[in-house]
This record gives C-alpha cells, sequence and structure tokens, in this order.
C-alpha cells in the first residue's frame, strides 16, 4: 500500500497522473510537464513535497551532534539559517544529503529535511552516533508535518498576495535563510535554480495553503518538472546522481565539506585521504550536441576511460538535452565525450554541472 | 482516450491507416502519447529499410522515458514524417494526426492481424 500525503484528494480532483515514488502516491504532472517547468521559469509553480520527512533536533547538545554528523559545519551559520549538506558514513560514502535549519531566534533548535527514500535509514544512524558519542540531543520525526514548494520568480508576490501574514516575515528572507510564524516555518530555499520558499505547515493546513498559492496564480506542478528543474539547476538527486559509493568530492559536492575547523565529523578522515591521494571520478554535465536524448545508466566514452550518466533527459529551458555523468577525473570541461543514447552513439559537450540558474542558460 | 474507428491497431499501441494505394500510415496512439508524456525527441526510420512484423524501426522519447516503435506489419520505409521529428509535441496534441512513417507491406494479408477499434479500446481498458 503506498503511503499518501495529506494533498493526495487534492491531486487526484486536479486529475494529476499518480505515481509510487520511493513508497508514495505522489503526482508526475497535472496535464503538462513541460508546461509546469515552463511556468517556475518564467512565474511560480507549487509543488507537494509533503513525501520528504521532516526531523527537529533539539536539547543540550544539538550543535555539537550536528558538527559530527555533517560534512558542513552549523557553527558557521546563526539562528535563522539554512545549511545544505552531505551526511557521511566513515568511508566518506553519502548517507543523503540535507538541509538543516537553525531556528530563528533559538539557536539551539534546529529542523531537518531528509529524503523521502533515506529517511529511516538516516534517523537510525543518527540515533546511533547519538548514544555512541553520548550526548544529550532529541531527534524527532514529524509525519504530523507537510512541505509545499513555491517556486519561481514571481514566488515573493504571490505569497504576499495569498498568505499576506506569512508572506511579511518570509518575502524580507535572503536566500537560504528561515523564519516562522505561529502557524508556519518558512524558508528561502528550493530544488529548482529559482527564488522561492519551502513552507512547513501542519497536515491538516496544508490543503487550505495550497488553495490560497493556486487560487493567487501559482500552477501545481509535479515531480516530473521538479526533475527536469532541478537537473537544469545541476542539483544532485539522492539514489541516483549520489549514494553510499560515492564521496561529495567524487559528486560535485566538495564546497559542502567544511574542513577548515578541526572539527571531527563522520568521514572526515576519508575525505581528506582521497583529498589528498587526488580523485579518480568527477561529476560533470553534459550537454548533447547531437539529437536525442541522455538517460540515467547509459555509458560514456571518454579519451581516459569509461564513465557513466548518472541523470538524463530533456532540458526544456535549453531544447537540448542535458545530463549529470560520473566521468574520469582526468575529463576537462570542454572535452567532446560520446554518449551511448538508445538511438545510437551521440556527441556530447562536458560542461559544470549547473545548466540554468534563475531562468537564464549557463551552459 | 480517442480511438478512431476507422484505423487499425497493434497491442504496442500503434495505429495504422491503410491507404488506398495499398501502403499503411503508422503513428502511436492518443493511449501512448498520454501515457508517455510530453515527447521530446522522434527518431524516424530510414527510408528504403524494410522491417519483419514487429521489428523496431523508431523511437519515441518523452520528458520520461524512452519507447520503441514497432513495425505493425511487415514491409518497406516509403515515407518519413520530418514534421513530427522537428515538432514532437504535435503528436501529443493530435496523436492520429501526426503519423510517423509509412510502409508498402511486403506480405499479403497482414491486415487482418491487427486489432480493430472495439479490440484495442477493450486492450487500453485493461491497462488501466
Amino acid at each position: 500500500m503506498l503511503r499518501r500525503t495529506a494533498l493526495y484528494q487534492v491531486h487526484i480532483a486536479a486529475e494529476a497522473r499518480m505515481v509510487d515514488f520511493g513508497g508514495w502516491e505522489m503526482p508526475l504532472h497535472y496535464g503538462s510537464q513541460i508546461e509546469e517547468h515552463h511556468a517556475v521559469r518564467r512565474s511560480a509553480g507549487v509543488f507537494d513535497v509533503s513525501h520528504m520527512r521532516v526531523a527537529d533536533i533539539g536539547w543540550a547538545d544539538g550543535a555539537a551532534f550536528l558538527r559530527q554528523l555533517l560534512t558542513a559545519d552549523i557553527d558557521r551559520r546563526g539562528p535563522g539559517r539554512a545549511m545544505y549538506s552531505c551526511m557521511c558514513n566513515e568511508r566518506g560514502g553519502v548517507l543523503d544529503d540535507l538541509i538543516v535549519y537553525r531556528w530563528d531566534g533559538d539557536a539551539t533548535r534546529f529542523r531537518a529535511i531528509l529524503n523521502a527514500a533515506t529517511a529511516d535509514r538516516d534517523l537510525q544512524w543518527m540515533d546511533s552516533l547519538v548514544s555512541s558519542r553520548g550526548l544529550r540531543v532529541e531527534c524527532r520525526p514529524r509525519p504530523d508535518l507537510s512541505i509545499i514548494a513555491l517556486q519561481g520568480p514571481h514566488a515573493a508576490d504571490l505569497l504576499s498576495r495569498a498568505q499576506p501574514d506569512l508572506a511579511a516575515r518570509a518575502v524580507p528572507l535572503q536566500s537560504f535563510h528561515c523564519t516562522h510564524t505561529e502557524a508556519a516555518f518558512v524558508a528561502r530555499t528550493g530544488y529548482t535554480g529559482e527564488d522561492g520558499f519551502e513552507i512547513v505547515v501542519p497536515s491538516e493546513q496544508a490543503a487550505q495553503l495550497w488553495f490560497q498559492l493556486t487560487a493567487a496564480g501559482a500552477r501545481p506542478c509535479g515531480l516530473g518538472a521538479r526533475d527536469t528543474l532541478r537537473l537544469e539547476a545541476g542539483l544532485a538527486l539522492y539514489g541516483q546522481d549520489i549514494d553510499e559509493s560515492v564521496t561529495p568530492l567524487e559528486s560535485a559536492l566538495g564546497w559542502t565539506v567544511e574542513l577548515d575547523s578541526d572539527r571531527s565529523f563522520v568521514g572526515r578522515a576519508a575525505l581528506e585521504r582521497q583529498s589528498a591521494y587526488g580523485l579518480l571520478r568527477q561529476l560533470v554535465g553534459l550537454k548533447l550536441l547531437d539529437k536525442g536524448v541522455l538517460r540515467a545508466h547509459q555509458a560514456v566514452g571518454t579519451a581516459h576511460g569509461e564513465g557513466q550518466i548518472t541523470s538524463g533527459g530533456f532540458s526544456p529551458t535549453l531544447q537540448v538535452s542535458i545530463a549529470l555523468a560520473r566521468l574520469p577525473a582526468q575529463v576537462q570541461l570542454g572535452d567532446t565525450v560520446t554518449a551511448e543514447l538508445r538511438a545510437g552513439p551521440a556527441q556530447a559537450r562536458v560542461v559544470k554541472p549547473r545548466f540554468v540558474r534563475n531562468g537564464r542558460a549557463l551552459a | 482516450m480517442k480511438v478512431p474507428p476507422e484505423l487499425k491497431y497493434t497491442d504496442s499501441h500503434e495505429w495504422v491507416r491503410w491507404e488506398s494505394d495499398g501502403s499503411a500510415t503508422v503513428g502511436i496512439t492518443d493511449f501512448a502519447q498520454e501515457s508517455l508524456g510530453d515527447l521530446v525527441f522522434v527518431e524516424l526510420p530510414q527510408l528504403g529499410r524494410s522491417f519483419k512484423a514487429g521489428e523496431a524501426c523508431a523511437v519515441v522519447e518523452s520528458v520520461k522515458a524512452a519507447s520503441d516503435v514497432y513495425a505493425p506489419i511487415a514491409g518497406e520505409v516509403i515515407a518519413v514524417n520530418e514534421a513530427a521529428s522537428e515538432k514532437p509535441e504535435s503528436i501529443n496534441a493530435d496523436a492520429f494526426a501526426s503519423w510517423l512513417f509509412r510502409l508498402r507491406p511486403s506480405e499479403p494479408g497482414a491486415q487482418g492481424r491487427l486489432l480493430d477499434a472495439a479490440q484495442y479500446t477493450n486492450n487500453i481498458a485493461q491497462h488501466k
């Protein structure tokens, strides 16, 4: 039996095409994935991402715990800040990637949003770290909460019309900052490469917020558009571009590994070793020069050996196929490589893994 | 879901229209385009190539997935619809207007092995 979010009936009423996504019955699209994609690049779209798991982390050693758990250092962020980080095992393999929020007005209170498919494993991992290190920390999953993402260049205007009280707190936020009202937690974060907000509310209020946002003009968007938007933005998808078999350094996420203090976090020694010995693999972007579509798992031939596409698809903004690929470390930006497409071999150019940001083409 | 009664169909969701010159025009059905989602790429067969019935001869790719298109009957490709390849979204807009290729049948009696509209409607009902 698939799990359903508090907005399930809303999606059904909107005639969404529902799919199994990591054990959750989620909307893939509401008619046209490409139109939903363009809506987010040009105006605003709204996503139900309540399959992701909210976990509240607090008590005396909350900050010390997060400094040991994560590759990025929470102590470099004050209250009201959001931090994207990897959570690694001792070998430096990525257990999950997540955003941790430091509560606005309370430096000892944190909120993490975990990937749906990894959440149970993450919470076990976190509990075992807490007990093995003898920390005073509480990690509390919040299945009573729903998450709605409002994304796009018009997100702030639209939120001001739909929810003036929430917007009064949310719109002044800078990117990667968060705050809350009595009714909602809100952060200026997202997974599309556009401006926008992620709003966490009690599940019984999710439908009302959804209707307010769509009535103000936000287009309902499914996980299909979410995937093409994040691919264009060059944002990794856990389980596809990153997993336990690779480190952040091999995944274009070296910037999340903060080594500038003597902080001891899980995986640090392995990551320092890998960094010292040099990388064998890297995650890069590919832009297809021929016709066709790059897809995950297709082989990529380079002058330095073979690699593989981790995520691929058609970019509605660039109107060509793009991909993320893990290739030998010697491959350089600008190189031409050969991807084995469904229709046969095709040439692709190696680019930075970031294709579109704030509606503009980068690659 | 549209299933025009004058056309023939296959289990793999191609439609076939018999032309007055004896050739067969082939496309993918409304059910197929709906299942695939927004189409972004179409690879058409080479003119002059011959295919066996059921052989993969074209590829349609959507935002979601790639899918082979099979030759509904044995035959030689005598025309392809470049417009569908240039504008794959035209197949989403009207799957029965945006044909993909035309075959000259190489075996007699091929028509009889295809599904009629009622049989195909019954088939797709079971997919739901």
